[in-house]
């Protein structure tokens, strides 16, 4: 039998882990006309996945929590399709916001890890 | 069945919604795991999420245009295996970690081919409906 300690499962379960709690965000998180949601996990889920490395977190812990729920929490494929579909609804200034936030926001949280961990 | 949310509707509703996108999300974030030991640090990542991102543009307005995928089949591609397939952290952290020139290679290349990539799936949810209409 294969080890629980496989990758497969250490990613596969946080993986699934990361989906189920973006989905969970993607529910209490509802604003108008701004796709919220996404941006709070993708800055949320930069931090964790910085603070995670920065701490210096082994191998099979990086694999469930950094490769799996991390990586799986946030997103890109979504903000893509928003950022497309906010520029092409006309509304180019907000399609700009979105993939300006995702970027500074992930940068911010990245920055405020390493101080505050690394 | 009626379909649910992971806060609201029927118990049954609810336990299928979990389990599609937990399904989606294991099968989702492996296949990421496996591009990124198939191609190793910023290129496996600009792989699997332009990748996602034009099977996310085609899955979604193919359900658009012609909505011949239940939602049920959606929450487990789209919300489960795709965005958990496309990372926004990883590419941001390694991103992070490089040079800056590479820093401002990677962010450019990721968003300009990420956008293309969901308007080429797009266009092919497009052209694919109208071949199936006409």
């Amino acid at each position: 039998m294969t080890p629980l300690t496989d990758p497969a499962y250490l990613v596969g379960v946080g993986g699934a882990l990361g989906a189920l709690l973006r989905t969970l965000v993607g529910e209490l998180v509802t604003a108008d006309a701004y796709p919220a949601s996404t941006l709070v996990v993708n800055v949320v889920g930069s931090f964790c996945l910085a603070a995670l490395t920065a701490a210096g977190a082994g191998d099979d812990l990086v694999l469930l929590l950094g490769t799996g729920a991390c990586g799986s929490f946030t997103t890109f494929s979504s903000f893509a399709v928003e950022t497309v579909r906010l520029w092409e609804d006309g509304d180019r200034p907000r399609a700009a916001v979105h993939a300006g936030a995702n970027l500074g926001g992930a940068g911010v949280a990245i920055a405020l890890a390493w101080l505050l961990v690394g | 069945m009626s379909t649910g949310t992971l806060t609201s509707g029927p118990l049954l509703a609810r336990i299928e919604v979990l389990a599609l996108v937990a399904l989606g999300g294991f099968a989702g974030a492996n296949c990421r795991y496996a591009v990124s030991l198939a191609v190793p640090g910023l290129g496996g990542t600009l792989l699997a999420n332009v990748g996602g991102a034009f099977l996310l543009g085609f899955v979604l307005y193919e359900s658009r245009y012609a909505g011949s995928l239940s939602p049920e089949t959606r929450l487990a591609v789209s919300t489960g295996f795709l965005s958990s397939l496309t990372t926004y952290s990883t590419f941001a952290l390694q991103s992070a970690q490089s040079p800056p020139l590479v820093l401002v290679g990677n962010v450019v290349a990721t968003y300009a081919l990420g956008f293309a990539a969901v308007a080429a799936g797009r266009a092919l949810a497009r052209r694919s409906t109208r071949g199936e209409s006409a």
